[in-house]
């Protein structure tokens, strides 16, 4: 399929998870039997093509983990992830390497995710010698001279090492080799969040021109909310490896349901020092807990202001309230007060 | 107010095979009692080395100049002996990266204790009993059960609490937290901000936060040095930099952070790349990248001069600076 192809005025459907879930298998000491982690649990959202959406949470919430598994760089323990209406979980490895030229990836440390013994133009060219085999090198040559410009790099820099660039530059490399096979979605994990602010700024518009330009589709993992908010369309909020809400850009932000999401959108620094005094933060207690041994019920009980003895018994569903936007709470009714109260805006 | 720290003239060089990189130039600034002072940049800015600097712990090859004076006592140049007399008691420094600065073989209570026993003659017992009080003070949950652990026991935000611990175990006069919530979660970043807060007010204790966010400045800061070449290009209290910045740097940093209550369609980075402190630009170090340089810019360096009103700036350019306009 060529870039285009699916760029209809109609968004469709261009990715489904069902069901997912992933675990890992750690050793619990020298004597002890393994444990089992689960990283993700109960993962149900599709994305639409032409869309970003944002997927944010703490450290440990399995929102790297979930990326990987749609690309299907970690096999899922259970579920379906749907590329327009085929599973890739089952995908044969052949057929999965030549669907790989549309689900892409862009990872947080560019410089340690770039080969330091090859040069700039063969780290862009290299998924086309594995996926576009029939290309011959000037073919190959003259597609990395177009992507180089395509993400601000000059051509005269196709004969570099990776060393000899700064980490924003780096990171234009990792994009340029991510957009060589013209995906239609990629995953951007993390992309911005090595770099130095203005440099992150300029990574954030490139991938805006470029999604507009390729009509891509963006999944942009982050915890740095105020990036994730400007970047995303819709937003889904992981605690502990489980989707706690899931809804607009606006609406997580102007009114979010759940305890947690609101907590967060708190506790981001905002860069305004009457707005920052003002503020009040709705501190969450304690730190996440361990995905070992999570707590029963409502996993998120356990740092939450609101929470009452049933939270302990009963694992509040993914409930899909008015828009259409899903949380999962049991008392998401009774969260109070605007968040414009909280941010002062 | 009464200053505590008053840094003036300073430089930090680094020798290299055959040239020298100066990574701090003219460097002078005050810190008052209690107050905080936020010093931002981006990487190679000197924002880092500077402060290393003052605490005796810069790289073999680098040497510092100028004086950095703690009452009538000047930290540059002095003697490793002579600087751990007040290191630790007087002047204590954070890290980023709470592991590199944790001892991984030793217990936490082992690696607080040694300080009290060290500079404040507590015996063993004593030592203990302080270190599991300022761990509870940090707000460390179970604070008996942390003082027996490892710091691999731990999370990344009980680790850099285990280290704030430490640096307030002699109740120094001063506080440099490098980067101090950079590694943390959102929410633990905000708990470890309101710690700062309660220290410098309750305590009196003087802050220097070394940092790129401008979110971080916002919330805590009262004063703000912003860096740039390895020179401050302006220095004033933080409302005055954030609501009418004078340097068209200061104003890009602003417009370059993301707001999470406005969402804009764009962000107005600066543009280029920082420089590399081998090859500053002639005249202002910041004329490539600036979208108000001048002829006079390409050719001469503005000097940090006062601007009014207790700020100061190093910047020709007199007009307006809109927004939109450092594109």
């Amino acid at each position: 399929m060529e870039q285009g192809a699916i760029k209809p005025a109609q968004p469709v459907d261009l990715l489904e998870i069902k069901d997912l879930k992933k675990t890992f298998s750690i050793s619990g000491g020298l004597f002890s039997r393994r444990l089992t982690l689960t990283a993700l649990e109960d993962i149900n959202f599709t994305i639409r093509s032409g869309e970003t959406l944002g997927i944010v949470g703490e450290s440990g919430c399995g929102k790297s983990t979930l990326g990987r598994c749609i690309l299907q760089l970690l096999p899922p323990d259970e579920g379906q992830v749907l590329w327009l209406g085929q599973d890739l979980t089952r995908l044969p490895a052949e057929e999965m390497r030549q669907r790989r030229q549309d689900l892409q990836i862009i990872f947080q440390d560019p410089l340690a995710s770039l080969n330091p013994r090859m040069t700039v133009g063969d780290i862009i060219a290299d998924p086309l010698r594995t996926l576009r085999p029939e290309l011959n090198k000037d073919e190959r040559r003259a597609r990395v001279l177009k992507t180089m410009e395509a993400v601000g790099l000059l051509p005269e820099m196709i004969n570099r090492y990776p060393h000899e660039f700064s980490g924003g530059q780096a990171q234009r490399i990792g994009i340029a080799r991510a957009l060589i096979t013209e995906p239609k979605l990629i995953v951007c994990d993390e992309p911005v969040s090595a770099l130095d602010v203005s440099i992150q700024a300029q990574i954030l518009n490139l991938l805006a021109e470029l999604k507009d330009e390729f009509g891509l589709t963006l999944i942009f993992i982050s915890h740095n909310l105020s990036v994730v908010r400007h970047v995303s369309d819709r937003i889904l909020v992981l605690y502990l490896g489980r989707i706690v809400e899931l809804a607009t850009g606006d609406e997580i932000y102007e009114d979010p349901k759940h305890p947690y999401t609101r907590a967060l959108l708190t506790a981001v620094p905002i860069p305004d020092p009457k707005l920052a005094r003002l503020r009040n933060i709705d501190a969450l207690k304690g730190e996440i807990p361990s995905p070992i041994n999570p707590p029963s019920g409502c996993t998120f009980r356990t740092r939450c202001r609101l929470a009452q003895s049933y939270c302990a018994e009963k694992r509040p569903p993914l409930e899909t309230i008015e828009g259409g936007r899903l949380v999962a709470c049991h008392r998401w009714r009774e969260l109070d007060a605007p968040l414009e109260a909280v941010l002062g805006v | 107010m009464k200053q505590v720290l008053s840094v003036e003239d300073m430089s930090v060089t680094f020798a290299l095979h055959e040239s020298e990189v100066h990574a701090v130039r003219e460097m002078n600034f005050t810190l008052a009692e209690g107050e905080t002072l936020a010093v931002v940049g981006e990487s190679g800015s000197g924002k880092s080395q500077a402060f290393l600097a003052i605490m005796g712990l810069l790289a073999k090859n680098g040497t510092a100049g100028g004086r950095a004076m703690m009452g009538d006592i000047n930290l540059i140049g002095m003697a490793p002996s002579q600087l751990d007399l007040y290191r630790g008691k007087d002047i204590a420094m954070i890290f980023q990266d709470p592991m590199t600065s944790l001892n991984p073989t030793l217990k936490v209570k082992t690696q607080l204790g040694e300080v009290l026993v060290k500079h404040r003659g507590f015996d063993k017992q004593a030592a203990l009993k302080t270190a599991i009080e300022m761990l509870e003070r940090v707000g460390i949950p179970e604070p008996v059960k942390r003082a027996n652990a490892y710091p691999h026991e731990l999370s990344g935000g009980m680790r850099q609490r285990v280290m704030i611990a430490m640096a307030l175990l002699c109740q120094p006069k001063i506080l440099i937290a490098d980067e101090p919530t950079t590694a943390l979660d959102v929410t633990v970043q905000a708990q470890m901000l309101d710690l700062f807060k309660t220290l410098t007010q309750d305590f009196g204790t003087s802050l220097v936060l070394i940092t790129h966010d401008l979110g971080v400045v916002a919330g805590v800061a009262d004063r703000m040095m912003v860096m740039y070449g390895g020179r401050a290009v302006e220095k004033g209290r933080v409302d005055d930099l954030f609501y009418d910045p004078r340097h068209p740097y200061t104003l890009g940093l602003l417009h370059s952070t993301p707001h999470i209550a406005k969402r804009a369609a764009r962000l107005d980075p600066i543009q280029g790349l920082p420089p590399s402190l081998e090859h500053l630009p002639k005249g202002c170090s910041f004329n490539p990248r600036c979208a108000f340089a001048f002829d006079r810019c390409l050719e001469q360096r503005p000097p940090l001069t006062d601007a009014g009103d207790g700020r100061q700036k190093a910047c020709f350019y007199e007009g307006p600076m809109a927004y939109g306009q450092v594109a």
